[in-house]
């Protein structure tokens, strides 16, 4: 970046001109204490908020989970969250629901940023407004991008946009967050309107770095588009597509605001009720904060057992 | 023709500009580029005028692509009755404490693990990117209930600023797009600063920051918008009316609130991320991918 401009310091006349006049070897002990001392009081203030307010809530939850409080005591009580969290009717639906979502959200918010960032990258006209599109709904407040689903777009009757457009597209409307089945595709929808900029980017940027090259001689060898495509762009972008899907798994993971604002919480019939969800319900509603801990720790292990099937899978084609 | 570089991309240049190429080229460039805007623009096209639309408009049927009858009423009603200059204040506010809190504090401690390297510095940027790895939902019970009462200082920290800011300083994200930058800032610039007797805090104010104004700038960006749309923690420690942001409040009052004047707000509450997103929407992208890709 701007770094070839750099202003070189005025260096003041009589001072050893070398850059490595203190070097290793003739710092004294104390000399090094100071330094470390020095650059330990740039560290602290950071530290000390990733002290209290991630590394410290880590363990804390670990063991809160194995404890209740009631009335200001607080007891060790074993493994008893965890079996009450999982007699709740709610649990296994609320499961069912996120990997749902998380396989659906996959599929749509995965594989359509992708392609549509080979298409992006074919272009030589109108990029810059077609990346500014796509981007656009990522910096919308999410509160504000559902209400705009929830009461005009999923509107149930034949006023609301997709269901106008499916009318004058003599197709069958449909109910949508009123009816079970299309609770989950209705969520993954506007998810994915509301986040796939940042996939399309990024991808973007990464297929910038393949060598024309390598498609010059794909072609030569009479690789056809789809070809190029398998041979060339998955293979050159498989550690960023790679990456990607683990960050789209721990972020779909965390479902929650959709269906909060989209289905009120739960949904017909649970069909909306997120593991996520269930934490919050848990936590702040039910005044079980130990549940909502031991929530949270069975969501940590589901989705270390996930990066261990990853850094398999990848190690695997190195 | 308009040509951002030279690279071969897919598929040649030279097939994309010359007979049946050229065609199928142009037609898809105005397929998707029509389809872009009704896909992206036209909801939020819909959004605004749609809040324009009496009650009885937005309920018949087909839609009226305009409004007929076109109700300004409904933004003053959204916003007097949701107090939104008061919840853009607070959003506002908590926003510029922490870019200033992630300034100071996060780029201190890039500078310290970019040049200064004390012992330990290795393990702790570890601990520190370990944390992206750790999904927000599941260290949301433990942090809440830390802000309840801070370890030692037994303070509660509910519907105090700080509860946003000191957080968002443990940004492993940030600091690491920070450190990479400081990193290629040349050793020889230190060295000489070193010399002319120039203190690690001097260096790192009158060298270090201003060459990394671009950075900088991604990083306070990205703290605004974060502030912005972050919807879940503020509810939970900024519960008073007083205290409330901007996405919280409209969502509190959108359960008796007609809903024209709901989405009538949500609009006014979308203004700013999208203005910020115009402006500066080179800074972004740069942000965005400098940070994952490797090398």
């Amino acid at each position: 970046m701007a770094i070839t401009a750099v202003p070189q310091a005025p260096r003041k006349p009589g001072r050893p001109m070398s850059p490595y006049a203190t070097g290793p070897q003739r710092t004294s002990l104390g000399r090094k204490v100071r330094d470390n001392l020095t650059g330990h009081a740039f560290l602290i203030g950071a530290v000390l908020c990733f002290v209290v307010f991630s590394w410290y809530p880590m363990i804390r939850g670990i063991v809160m989970s194995f404890q209740r409080t009631r009335r200001g005591e607080t007891t060790w009580v074993g493994w008893d969250n965890y079996s009450r969290l999982i007699a709740d009717p709610s649990f296994w639906p609320a499961w069912k629901n996120t990997l749902y979502f998380t396989v659906l959200a996959l599929v749509l918010g995965y594989a359509v940023p992708f392609f549509v960032a080979i298409l992006l990258n074919e272009f030589r006209h109108a990029k810059g407004y077609l990346r500014v599109l796509v981007y656009l709904p990522v910096m919308l407040p999410p509160a504000s991008a559902l209400f705009l689903f929830k009461f005009y777009a999923y509107d149930p009757s034949e006023a609301g946009l997709f269901n106008a457009i499916l009318t004058a597209l003599h197709l069958p409307t449909s109910q949508w967050m009123q009816s079970p089945d299309m609770t989950m595709p209705a969520m993954v929808i506007a998810s994915t309107w509301m986040n796939m900029g940042g996939a399309v980017l990024i991808y973007l940027a990464s297929l910038q770095n393949i060598p024309g090259e390598l498609y010059e001689a794909a072609e030569l060898d009479g690789a056809g588009i789809w070809r190029r495509i398998r041979h060339v762009t998955i293979p050159q972008t498989r550690l960023i597509l790679a990456l990607l899907a683990m960050l789209q798994i721990v972020a779909t993971m965390q479902l929650f605001i959709e269906p909060l604002i989209l289905a009120n919480g739960a949904g017909a019939e649970d069909s909306a009720t997120s593991v996520a969800y269930l934490i919050y319900q848990h936590g702040f509603f039910q005044n079980d904060l130990n549940g909502a801990a031991a929530l949270g720790v069975i969501m940590l292990v589901v989705l270390a057992g996930f990066s261990a099937v990853y850094v398999r899978l990848t190690a695997k084609q190195d | 023709m308009a040509q951002d570089s030279g690279t071969r991309t897919l598929i040649s240049h030279s097939q994309l500009s010359r007979g049946r190429g050229k065609v199928i080229y142009w037609t898809l460039l105005i397929v998707v580029v029509t389809g872009f805007t009704l896909v992206f623009l036209g909801p939020l096209y819909w959004m605004v005028t749609g809040a324009l639309k009496s009650g009885q408009e937005i309920a018949q049927t087909p839609p009226s692509l305009f409004p007929k009858d076109p109700q300004p009423q409904n933004y003053i009603d959204a916003w007097n009755n949701l107090a939104l200059a008061k919840l853009l204040f607070n959003t506002f506010y908590y926003a510029i404490g922490a870019v200033l809190f992630q300034l100071v504090l996060d780029s201190a401690a890039a500078y310290s693990l970019s040049k200064l390297r004390p012992i330990f510095g290795n393990v702790i940027l570890g601990l520190m990117l370990g944390t992206l790895m750790i999904p927000a939902m599941v260290l949301i019970v433990p942090q809440y209930v830390t802000v309840l009462d801070l370890p030692i200082l037994h303070i509660n920290l509910l519907d105090s600023p700080f509860a946003i800011w000191l957080p968002m300083v443990a940004n492993a994200f940030n600091i690491f797009l920070l450190k990479r930058f400081f990193d290629s800032i040349p050793e020889e610039l230190m060295a000489a600063a070193l010399m002319d007797g120039a203190s690690s805090l001097r260096t790192l104010w009158s060298i270090i920051l201003p060459l990394s104004r671009p950075i900088l700038g991604v990083v306070s960006i990205f703290a605004v918008t974060a502030v912005w749309k972050d919807f879940l923690w503020p509810k939970l420690v900024m519960p008073s009316p007083e205290t409330r942001t901007v996405s919280v409040g409209i969502y509190t009052f959108a359960g008796g609130t007609p809903m024209n004047v709901v989405i009538a707000a949500s609009v006014i509450a979308a203004i700013p991320t999208v203005i910020i997103f115009l402006i500066f929407q080179r800074n972004i992208m740069s942000g965005l991918t400098t940070g994952s890709i490797k090398g």
